[in-house]
């Protein structure tokens, strides 16, 4: 985990350049995320004195909102959407094959940080299920050989 | 200079129309063939992206679906001359999926370049605003409240009247607020508008911004829909630049801007007053209703909250008049409804129609059937926490009131096809496992009837105290559903007992004891 020493001035960067925004919080929390991959712990002491908040209330919204994450994610994230339109499309078997292949769980990263993995409800990608997004990218009609395909491909990259 | 057409669409991206662009435009370029590649929306025919079409003297020929490994081929066979190939599709627009619908809403998706100005103007773009800034206030509401036009989020509220109570609102500052937080499962109709022509959300919020005196509007974005995102702030900047946002738009004094915020992957965020909770930077809890967003929303103002699908029909509404789009539909449900057909489906897309078609024709005239080929057993509509319904329900009409009949909703327009390897005990213990995920915790009966949900179904399953069970299963969802403070807990329901009551047999229960 990286010393916030010297994450500090990225958020205290976005913080300023926040400081008019009408109901900026969310907006400072992506920034965050943007820059750094995540939302360290840290930062939510600088975050709360900036905006006149308490720490829970940072905690709390950080904590509410599945996207936002507190620990620094693999070079790669992965999402599988686990919606009903990809369920009927047998999305649990590309879930299962996923774990399997990277070994890990939801909400976990592989031990060589290359990838983590999430759960996503819905990519609107649904016309062509299963979905799932690497990184920014999304992918449609996910088979087990597609999936790996595609692991091999960032992996490399 | 010939010009080809390939979509720059979430679906046909994750299919690979990237690719196939960057193909053509490389074998083009080695060829030394003249082509402008223009990435427009999609047509929503999605079996047949990437689809690419090429400008003839004859009108657009399309081709598809194209992978990059078939462009050198395809430029051998002549395709900047339209010439015939194994993919060749003629004009796409002959083809009864498209042929057959009514675009009003979408009527410049997948045909124009998203995010050209130029391209919106010369195809209607704008016809609406000139009209409302000729008028006042209360004859803009009048044209949106003679229309028809119902909330197409869900809920189906009479768009016009809630306007109404904003315009008479006081308050100095008031708001606009975009839905845009599309988060059902089988729905994509949002997204392909903001992809596909995000000016006319943009002129649909500027004119009801005009409409209500609200000069500051914000779309609440979906996380998930990095390219919306883009091609709305794209398009934002352009309609600055050129005077169609801002201060005195066109020369008219008035006054609105448009702002794009990102949520951060909450589904109950999609419920109007989360959804203002979260704008101002907060958790996002429901409120309690009283007193009505249009009274109290956004920092306190008087706001409109609505869809995105319903401010993108509000240009053509004052484009041509409210009695123009109210000539679509049936009863009390008018106009055209963007249904999106999704899962297992052989021709999935988004079909606009008026109301009225039956469910059975969009299944199998249009959608194909099954894309296993396997017989459809139930489909689920109007997203997430809609009705299972079985094969028995397929004539019903695509109608707010026919629905709201048999225990079903419309909706967004979503529908979810399963084919008979589906078993509705799990999607119902799955609705209760994603209302658990999803719940924002505010009230016990969604937050707390949830969790007791997945166990009660897991017992009924497991054959432990069955009848009892299903008794206790069947309470705890009228609890939910006259419990709950907003559509989350309230609607979970809605899956779980149409399950129940139709698939029976999937729980291990008698089909005439359920």
């Amino acid at each position: 985990m990286q010393n916030y020493q010297t994450q500090q001035s990225t958020v205290l960067e976005i913080l300023d350049a926040h400081r008019t925004m009408p109901g900026s919080l969310l907006p400072i929390l992506h920034g965050i995320q943007d820059t750094l991959g995540y939302i360290p712990p840290a930062a939510v002491a600088d975050i709360a004195s900036s905006l006149n908040l308490s720490q829970a209330e940072v905690h709390g919204v950080i904590s509410f909102y599945h996207y936002f994450r507190d620990t620094p994610p693999g070079k790669h994230t992965v999402r599988i959407c686990r919606a009903e339109s990809c369920q009927s499309m047998n999305s649990k078997a590309l879930e299962n094959h996923a774990k399997q292949v990277l070994g890990i769980d939801y909400h976990e990263t592989t031990a060589d940080q290359t990838f983590s993995l999430e759960p996503v409800y819905c990519l609107g990608n649904c016309a062509c299920s299963p979905s799932i997004t690497i990184d920014d990218q999304v992918f449609g009609r996910v088979t087990p050989d597609k999936f790996d395909s595609l692991l091999a491909k960032f992996k490399g990259a | 200079m010939t010009r080809l057409f390939i979509s720059r669409d979430s679906t046909a991206l994750s299919l690979g129309a990237e690719q196939v662009a960057d193909a053509f435009t490389q074998h083009t370029a080695d060829r030394g063939q003249s082509v402008e590649i223009v990435r427009n929306g999609s047509r929503g025919l999605f079996w047949l992206e990437p689809l690419v079409e090429v400008e003839t003297p004859q009108g657009r020929v399309a081709y598809g679906p194209v992978q990059e490994e078939d462009v050198a081929a395809l430029l051998d066979a002549g395709l900047l001359e339209g010439k015939p190939h194994p993919l060749y599709l003629g004009n796409i627009e002959e083809l009864p999926y498209f042929k057959n619908q009514n675009r009003l809403t979408f009527a410049r998706v997948g045909i124009t370049d998203p995010v050209s100005l130029g391209d919106y103007l010369a195809n209607d773009g704008y016809k609406g605003l000139k009209n409302a800034l000729a008028l006042q206030p209360a004859e803009i509401v009048k044209h949106v409240t003679d229309s028809g036009l119902r909330g197409r989020g869900g809920a189906a509220f009479p768009t016009g009247i809630k306007w109404n109570t904003v315009l008479n609102a006081s308050g100095e500052q008031k708001y606009i607020v975009c839905n845009a937080d599309e988060g059902d499962s089988g729905t994509f109709s949002d997204r392909m508008i903001m992809e596909g022509d995000p000016f006319v959300l943009i002129e649909g919020m500027t004119i009801a911004g005009i409409a209500v005196g609200a000069t500051q509007g914000y779309i609440y974005l979906r996380v998930e829909y990095p390219h919306a995102k883009i091609a709305l702030n794209q398009a934002i900047e352009a309609a600055y630049k050129n005077g169609y946002l801002g201060e005195n738009i066109q020369g008219s004094g008035k006054t609105f801007h448009l702002e794009v915020r990102s949520g951060a992957g909450a589904y109950v965020c999609g419920e109007e007053t989360s959804l203002l909770e979260s704008l101002e930077g907060k958790r996002g809890l429901v409120r309690f209703k009283p007193p009505l967003p249009a009274i109290v929303g956004l920092f306190g103002k008087p706001t409109i909250v609505n869809n995105v699908i319903s401010l993108a029909s509000v240009p053509i509404i004052l484009d041509k008049g409210g009695e123009f789009y109210k000539n679509y539909g049936m009863g009390r449900s008018r106009g055209t409804l963007p249904l999106q057909l999704a899962g297992n489906i052989k021709h999935p897309g988004l079909f606009e129609a008026a109301f009225g078609m039956t469910l059975r024709e969009l299944l199998y005239d249009y959608g194909g059937g099954s894309a296993s080929g396997r017989p459809i057993r139930a489909v689920q509509v109007g997203g997430p926490l809609g009705a299972y319904m079985p094969e028995s329900q397929f004539d019903t009409p695509l109608d707010y009131e026919a629905f709201a009949a048999i225990g079903a909703v419309l909706g967004h327009g979503g529908l979810v096809v399963h084919d008979d390897t589906t078993n509705l005990a799990d999607m119902a213990r799955y609705a209760m496992e994603f209302c658990v995920e999803e719940s924002c915790g505010k009230c016990t009966p969604c937050r707390i009837g949830s969790t007791r949900g997945v166990e009660v179904i897991d017992r009924i399953v497991a054959d432990v105290d069955k009848a009892k069970n299903t008794e206790l299963l069947r309470d705890l969802c009228d609890t939910m559903l006259c419990g709950s403070l907003c559509a989350m807990g309230g609607m979970t329901p809605y899956p779980v007992l149409s399950a129940l009551n139709h698939f029976p047999e999937d729980f291990g229960l008698h089909p005439t004891k359920a």
